[in-house]
């Protein structure tokens, strides 16, 4: 049986629909408060994904991710690197990805130091609910196929990936650029294809190993084709958001 | 005030400052609709309880065995599937938000949430609505004390946005609606739906239960918003009653909503309810209408020292629910909420005695008979009366072009696109989005209604859409209530809903009801509300009133419009069979369902002509009900490629709608549209005769549409085209119409493009 760890905290809220999408794939997933981590961090053991959902950890009153960063990085840092270096995947979506970029677990959870990306305000300085499409680029991740696409969610207010030109080029040249947003004809565009001003329209990215992913879209919004915005007008399709979650659930079984 | 002087004269002594404060809160008109639960001499005629006689009296005629418990709870009930129930709960939060946009409409969904989550023994909010009622967003200048529309709305929006978003809730249907009159006074109203366990419905306090308080702590905001809800508001609102809004805070609620739910499923409490307005003084009033119980309100956690005993008890602090928790399990229940860091806290019992009993560090400061707390509010009949009034009713031009006219309705702030504000709300979390509220081949047309699926397990859904007209409230507003029944119901049937299994809720805002008049339109609103739920087979499952919506300035009153928002759910046995109202496929042919009648009263073309008058929508009782059951029969066997509702601006407005949210173009040709003594081509093009709509079916589908829909007026009307045009060609003059969809959608898109 292949297991995932599904986190919450104050102000998670899109904890649900993420365990609907591991157990959609086959995973038996489980979802636990923060505290009962901290209290005993040896469950970590028992689960080979871990993931940070999306929602307002603690009201992003200090920032998007920042208080719930915190805690994972001075309470909880050791059984999640011990966890990565298992071999075991991670993903952060949404909040869980500024959660893991704030905390340093992305660009890379082994290292330390300060972290060296960060999320910041959407470039249209407001909260947008809007349907994206995503290109997975030729990179290390272990949860996507070079040149596939994905259409999914976006709802975020602080979603614009920055970080110096030389980091992006850096972090490009190591294949850790996992997704960027494109148009319907698979091209890198402007607002609202990309709908928050991500520097080289990137979405996610992963770290040195392949297998913690972070990104801002929700895959767990695709769990249905009825999901999709334009679904009254063409032919059923296998949901996109679903197929991530497979391709992690296909690599853990084997 | 001598009901309570005979009472204290009686027990021979004076109240206090607590047992004032807890009767003027209980019975407050916003507590208490003491207005509409009163007999009404109507016109010389007197009708027992005015809301009993007519929205009540209705639901128990139908007496529909799928509604679980209505007018009972915090929100209505009704039967889902066979695992689960759906509660629904509307209330406004206009006063507040007159004074404090933000923090009103902040307010105002935490507080409808909270409903919710007090209803039965708890449900989970799965999707929230919100009406905006506000003053022109481009006025040129206001009365003072008073926002200025746009500021406001900005702030209105935000409100939600902020609160909604965080809680994790998708905003997935709601209106604005612009009217002079509502400058001062503005009406907000949020709307939340529940999911909850089929055995989880009903709730009852018992005997020596304990009072447990959870979640945030007691403050001194809010002080006296029941009773300023029950005023009138003026030019020192802001100055004088600031105290009384409340501060929200989504994540203290969102922490209270994840653990009350695993004490729920745990069977640790045997009834809950919310701190709405009245705070405690209220909850626990209620809660212990039939015990009585005790209440040591030095236990109450406070945010700071400070607070008088009064405050304690009837302070609006938000994000507050009561417990009513057997002894034996208060405990386990402590432990639920500790492991989450959520407060609870013991203050009082449930006694059995009768007497509400407040103590101070075991000084007794406030005993009440519940009996007279909840019973002695005297009713005093008022007085109602209503005259038709004389409506003009002027030719409507008729005009070569109506390509101006078109354009200007689409602009026009009821009509124009609210994708600001709708983007700004979250409305796909929990997953279960399955139509949208903006839609079509750009994401961008306006969807009838939203379709949710709060189980992702399965197909099943809920369609949430609403009905009002506040423009047909000047000519009649016996009209009003029955176009807005209507309205909501062609909405929730125009995406898939089951006539058959769709409940409405009441929400009426009216003015002083003191002015008999006033009252008077508020009866003959409630007497469409029973007329036309009995019509329709519709029950009404749960309402609210809010009155005294007046702004006073400059010696003048302003009244609001006569406002009633009427909210619709509907069951969706599959979303899979959900239509969408963007045109799909070249080709298709379009019909027009429902007859056209010269009724252009209250009606958006007379506004942007700016001409007053015209016969007003008039509701037809035998056929509206036909129509909504074949188009919900056709959609259910897969006929329908798409369907729009007719409303403001008629069936040019329909038309141009679908075509640009299918980004295609649309043929009319209006020969062959059903009319009713009709005549002219403006009638045709921008009447707004109810129970219409326009039906995109594909041509290997023609003949079985029509046959699904023989029995009611219907005609076939166009066919989409690849032209990118909406071309109209009249009943006999030739084209009166060909614009681009670029230009509609344009037009349609700017004015609230902020």
């Amino acid at each position: 049986m292949v297991k995932a760890l599904v986190v919450r905290t104050a102000g998670t809220n899109t904890d649900l629909e993420t365990v609907v999408a591991c157990e959609k794939a086959g995973f038996r997933a489980d979802l636990l408060h923060v505290n009962r981590l901290v209290e005993r961090p040896a469950l970590f053991g028992e689960y080979q994904l871990f993931i940070v959902p999306g929602g307002f950890s603690y009201g992003d009153d200090l920032g998007s991710g920042r208080v719930f960063a915190n805690e994972l990085r001075l309470r909880l840092i050791d059984p999640i690197r011990e966890f990565v270096r298992a071999g075991k995947l991670v993903l952060g979506i949404c909040n869980g990805f500024q959660v893991l970029v704030k905390s340093g677990l992305l660009p890379d959870p082994l290292a330390d130091g300060p972290p060296s990306v960060t999320l910041t305000f959407n470039d249209s300085g407001r909260f947008e609910d809007r349907w994206v499409r995503l290109k997975a680029m030729p990179s290390k991740c272990v949860w996507v196929t070079p040149g596939d696409f994905m259409e999914t969610a976006v709802t975020h207010g602080e979603g614009k990936f920055v970080a110096p030109a030389a980091t992006i080029d850096r972090l490009e040249a190591a294949g850790q650029v996992v997704l960027k947003y494109v148009d319907a004809a698979g091209a890198e565009s402007g607002f609202p294809v990309n709908p928050n001003g991500s520097l080289r329209n990137i979405a996610g990215i992963c770290d040195p190993t392949g297998r913690v992913l972070g990104l801002m879209p929700h895959p767990e919004k695709h769990l249905d084709w009825t999901n999709h915005p334009r679904w009254t007008r063409k032919a059923p399709r296998d949901p996109d958001g679903l197929r991530l979650f497979r391709v992690a659930f296909e690599r853990l079984s084997r | 005030m001598k009901a309570i002087q005979a009472h204290f004269r009686k027990l021979d002594r004076e109240p206090t400052d607590v047992e004032l404060e807890t009767l003027a809160q209980t019975w407050s008109e916003h507590c208490k609709h003491k207005t509409l639960t009163s007999d009404v001499v109507f016109n010389g005629t007197t009708i027992p309880n005015l809301l009993k006689s007519t929205v009540f009296r209705a639901t128990e005629e139908l007496a529909r065995p799928w509604c679980v418990s209505v007018f009972k709870d915090n929100a209505g009930i009704v039967e889902f599937d066979e695992k689960f129930n759906v509660c629904f709960k509307v209330e406004t939060h206009n006063h507040p938000s007159a004074i404090d946009p933000y923090g009103g409409a902040n307010t105002g969904l935490g507080g409808v949430i909270r409903d919710v989550l007090g209803c039965g023994l708890g449900a989970r909010p799965v999707g929230s609505t919100d009406v905006f009622c506000v003053g022109p967003p481009d006025a040129a200048s206001t009365p003072p004390g008073t926002i200025h529309p746009r500021r406001l709305l900005k702030g209105l929006v935000a409100g939600v946005r902020d609160y909604g978003n965080r809680i994790g809730l998708p905003t997935v249907n709601g209106a604005v609606f612009v009217d002079e009159r509502y400058i001062g006074n503005p009406l907000v109203y949020c709307g939340t739906v529940g999911i909850l366990p089929r055995e989880k419905s009903f709730k009852a306090a018992r005997k020596g239960d304990r009072v447990v308080v959870v979640g945030g702590r007691t403050g001194r905001d809010g002080i006296h918003g029941a009773t300023f809800s029950s005023a009138e508001l003026h030019e020192k609102s802001e100055a004088v009653s600031s105290g009384a809004v409340q501060i929200g805070n989504a994540i203290v609620e969102k922490k209270v909503i994840d653990t009350v739910l695993q004490a729920r499923d745990l069977g640790l409490y045997d009834a809950i309810t919310d701190c709405g307005a009245g705070g405690l003084s209220s909850a626990v009033g209620e809660m212990g209408e039939e015990l009585g119980a005790e209440v040591d309100l030095e236990k109450v956690p406070l945010k700071y020292e400070g607070l008088t005993c009064a405050e304690i008890w009837i302070s609006e602090a938000q994000e507050r629910m009561v417990l009513s928790v057997p002894p034996e399990h208060v405990d386990r229940l402590l432990k639920v909420f500790a492991a989450e860091d959520v407060e609870a806290t013991v203050i009082g019992t449930f006694t059995g005695t009768g007497d509400l009993v407040l103590r101070y560090s075991g000084h007794e400061v406030s005993r009440l008979g519940m009996e007279f707390l909840h019973h002695g509010l005297p009713r005093e009949p008022r007085v109602a009366t209503w005259a038709e009034p004389k409506v003009s009713d002027p030719r409507p031009p008729e005009k070569k072009d109506y390509r101006e006219d078109l354009l200007k309705i689409l602009g026009s702030w009821n009509v124009c696109s609210k994708e600001w504000i709708i983007r700004q709300y979250d409305h796909e979390v929990q997953g279960g989005s399955a139509v949208k509220p903006l839609t079509g081949a750009g994401d961008d047309g306006p969807s009838d209604a939203a379709v949710l699926r709060p189980i992702l397990g399965s197909h099943r859904g809920l369609a949430l859409g609403c009905g009002m007209n506040p423009r047909y409230g000047d000519l009649d507003p016996y009209q009003m209530a029955a176009n807005a029944i209507d309205e909501a119901l062609r909405n929730v049937v125009a995406v898939g809903a089951d006539p058959t299994r769709t409940a409405i809720l009441d929400n009426f805002s009216w003015g002083n009801p003191n002015d008999p008049e006033t009252l008077g339109a508020l009866v003959r609103a409630a007497q469409a509300c029973y007329d036309m739920a009995k019509a329709y087979g519709t029950p009404f499952i749960s309402g609210k009133d809010s009155l005294n919506n007046e702004f006073r300035t400059g010696g003048k009153t302003v009244r609001v419009p006569h406002s009633l928002l009427i909210s619709a759910l509907g069951i969706v046995h599959d979303a899979r069979r959900c239509v969408t109202m963007d045109l799909k496929e070249p080709g298709n042919f379009v019909w027009l369902v429902g007859p056209t009648r010269m009724e252009l009263g209250g009606s958006h073309f007379m506004l942007v002509n700016g001409l007053a008058g015209g016969k007003v929508p008039t509701v037809d009782p035998a056929m509206g009900p036909k129509i909504l059951s074949v188009v919900a029969r056709a959609i259910s066997e897969g006929l329908v490629r798409a369907c729009h509702d007719l409303s403001e601006g008629g069936l040019a407005v329909a038309a141009a709608e679908m075509a640009f949210a299918g980004g295609l173009g649309l043929n009319m040709f209006l020969e062959q549209a059903p009319v009713k003594l009709l005549t002219g081509e403006s009638a045709l093009l921008f009447s707004e005769t109810p129970s219409r709509f326009l039906v995109e079916v594909r041509e290997r589908d023609f003949g079985k549409f029509e046959r699904a829909t023989e029995g009611v007026p219907r005609g076939c009307v166009g066919q989409v085209t690849a032209t990118g045009r909406l071309e109209l060609v009249g009943r006999g003059r030739g084209k009166v119409l060909d614009v681009s969809i670029a230009e509609l959608k344009e037009a349609w898109r700017k004015p609230l493009a902020w």
